[in-house]
């Protein structure tokens, strides 16, 4: 499927990330390594800082401290044309943020003929082709409000492979989906992983985790405390940080006794 | 209430109970309103007032130039004076959210003044002070172009709050997502944040529109030709040559023509909006 280890180039280099908002520091010191072809999934619990990492990585948060590379170009670089490295990644979002103003084939072509300055024809012709790829073609003329949130979580997919990304990025894209509709919008992650897409995704999927990515990062305070394969990190995780965060994902019940006992509490209030 | 009560008796209060207290206020709001007709209706002087206001024959003599002319002409006093201030206004909005500080503080600054003044002064002031301020400068457009200023002026500093408040209502993932897709900010603004922002504030900048509507009567004080009048002017030298006051009873249900279908088109609007946040 892919290279686990990063080549010469690693499609996505951070290095010593700090990220403060004001005085409550949510990143403290991350160095994350993605190579091309590679899936990564972020994982950790709630204020861990790991949507705030991947936000560093299109610079949607600019970073207090570090560097974050796309594809060999510094972000971080003052002087560099973001607009231009950001054609390169697409990103998904928890909550779709769909153009609700424009239909489903607006929403693809919009950006490329805005962005890339692709012509009409073009501009659709790839729409359409993108919207096969997610399976909504039928909805092509739809108004996003009339769409579930999978099918619409679908269409940000597409409207983000339309722009030909290199890279793809996704905030935790399935956390505010209904149960049932969770399935389609990971086979749709499932067959671009398979495509040999470089992917970061933020996640509590824990079986998305485990089938589909090469590597499995887990954040818990700021920090990276546990990187490697998913069978080693969620299999039998080193860090005990990591198998308290995995049991009360795994058995939610468990949480409740855990919870009240004093020498976590410290750990729930982050 | 003489026996004991039990514990899972109904707290009960002595006197009326809420259903006749009910009754009683309904009743007597409704007695109240029937009192006040019957009492305008007795003291007026009815037969004065249709001498005064409802006289056929001069109120068929106004037809058609009341519309042809006085109508048409508040119509294009308002609709040009809206299209500079909502051009106006969209800058001062972009300018209240700018990023530099200057820019806000001008925007801010503008928009008190132009708030806080009466349309009439501004009116006043476009007559009389910018002729001597720029002498041999003419206002393009003549008496449209300096009432398409003047409202403008003060309909730009109400939409600019009205625009600003729709902006700061789109949510901040629209931004985020066209940032993610490579928009620079101002193609953001342009082609995703502004489209869903005015569609937000089409009610309040319809209502806007109403009010302009009225203040377009203030062009009586930049003095007009005879062929620029409008409906307020109109009616009150025709209420002057006629010496009665008809004309300006038909001046004013000509303004209601439009401003009561203006008002049913925001409601409808308004309704229509809150069924999409549903």
């Amino acid at each position: 499927m892919s290279e686990n280890t990063p080549g010469a180039h690693p499609e996505i280099q951070v290095r010593g990330l700090h990220k403060s908002f004001g005085d409550n520091e949510v990143l403290r010191g991350i160095d994350l390594e993605i190579g091309q072809g590679e899936v990564v999934c972020v994982i950790g619990p709630s204020g861990s800082g790991k949507s705030t990492l991947l936000r560093c990585v299109n610079l949607l948060e600019e970073p207090t401290k570090g560097q974050v590379f796309v594809g060999g170009t510094e972000l971080t670089d003052p002087d560099v044309d973001i607009d231009a490295v950001r054609r390169r990644i697409g990103m998904v979002f928890q909550q779709f943020n769909l153009f609700p103003h424009v239909t489903v084939t607006e929403n693809l072509t919009l950006p490329q003929r805005r962005v890339l300055g692709r012509g009409k024809a073009e501009a659709a012709k790839v729409a359409a082709e993108n919207l096969e790829r997610v399976g909504l073609a039928e909805k092509a003329n739809a108004y996003p409000a009339s769409l579930s949130g999978g099918q619409q979580q679908r269409v940000a997919i597409a409207r983000a492979l339309a722009m030909g990304p290199a890279v793809m990025l996704f905030d935790e894209p399935t956390s505010a989906l209904d149960p049932e509709l969770v399935g389609d919008v990971l086979a749709v992650m499932r067959m671009l992983a398979h495509e040999g897409m470089t992917m970061m995704v933020v996640t509590h999927e824990m079986t998305f985790a485990r089938e589909v990515a090469d590597r499995v990062v887990f954040m818990d305070g700021g920090v990276i405390v546990e990187d490697g394969t998913p069978e080693q990190v969620i299999g039998d995780p080193r860090h005990e940080r990591t198998r308290h965060f995995l049991s009360r994902l795994l058995d939610p019940a468990m949480a409740e006794v855990e919870e009240g006992r004093p020498d976590q509490v410290g750990e729930a209030g982050r | 209430m003489t026996a004991p009560a039990k514990a899972e008796d109904p707290p009960r209060k002595k006197g009326l109970t809420r259903r006749q207290k009910r009754r009683l206020s309904r009743g007597a709001q409704y007695v109240v309103f029937v009192a006040a007709v019957i009492a305008f209706a007795v003291s007026a002087d009815w037969g004065r007032l249709k001498n005064q206001f409802a006289q056929a024959d001069i109120a068929e003599q106004m037809f058609p130039d009341v519309i042809t002319l006085a109508l048409k002409n508040t119509v294009l006093f308002t609709v040009s004076g809206f299209a500079v201030g909502l051009v106006l206004g969209l800058v001062i909005a972009l300018m209240r959210l700018s990023s530099v500080g200057p820019y806000r503080w001008l925007a801010g600054i503008y928009i008190e003044i132009f708030r806080g003044l009466p349309a009439l002064l501004i009116f006043i002031f476009i007559g009389v002070a910018v002729p001597l301020a720029f002498p041999g400068t003419e206002i393009i457009g003549g008496t449209y172009g300096k009432v398409a200023l003047a409202l403008g002026l003060v309909a730009a500093a109400y939409m600019a709050e009205t625009i600003r408040a729709g902006i700061q209502a789109v949510p901040k993932g629209q931004m985020e997502a066209a940032r993610s897709l490579g928009f620079s900010p101002a193609r953001a603004m342009i082609s995703i944040i502004i489209p869903q922002a005015f569609r937000i504030i089409l009610p309040p900048l319809t209502n806007e529109l109403v009010l302009l509507f009225k203040d377009s009567s203030l062009v009586l004080f930049l003095g007009v030709t005879l062929e620029e009048r409008e409906l307020s002017k109109y009616g009150r030298d025709l209420a002057s040559t006629t010496a009665n006051s008809t004309p300006i009873l038909v001046a004013g249900l000509c303004y209601l023509l439009v401003t009561i279908p203006l008002g049913f088109v925001v409601r409808r609007m308004e309704a229509k909006a809150q069924e999409a946040v549903k």
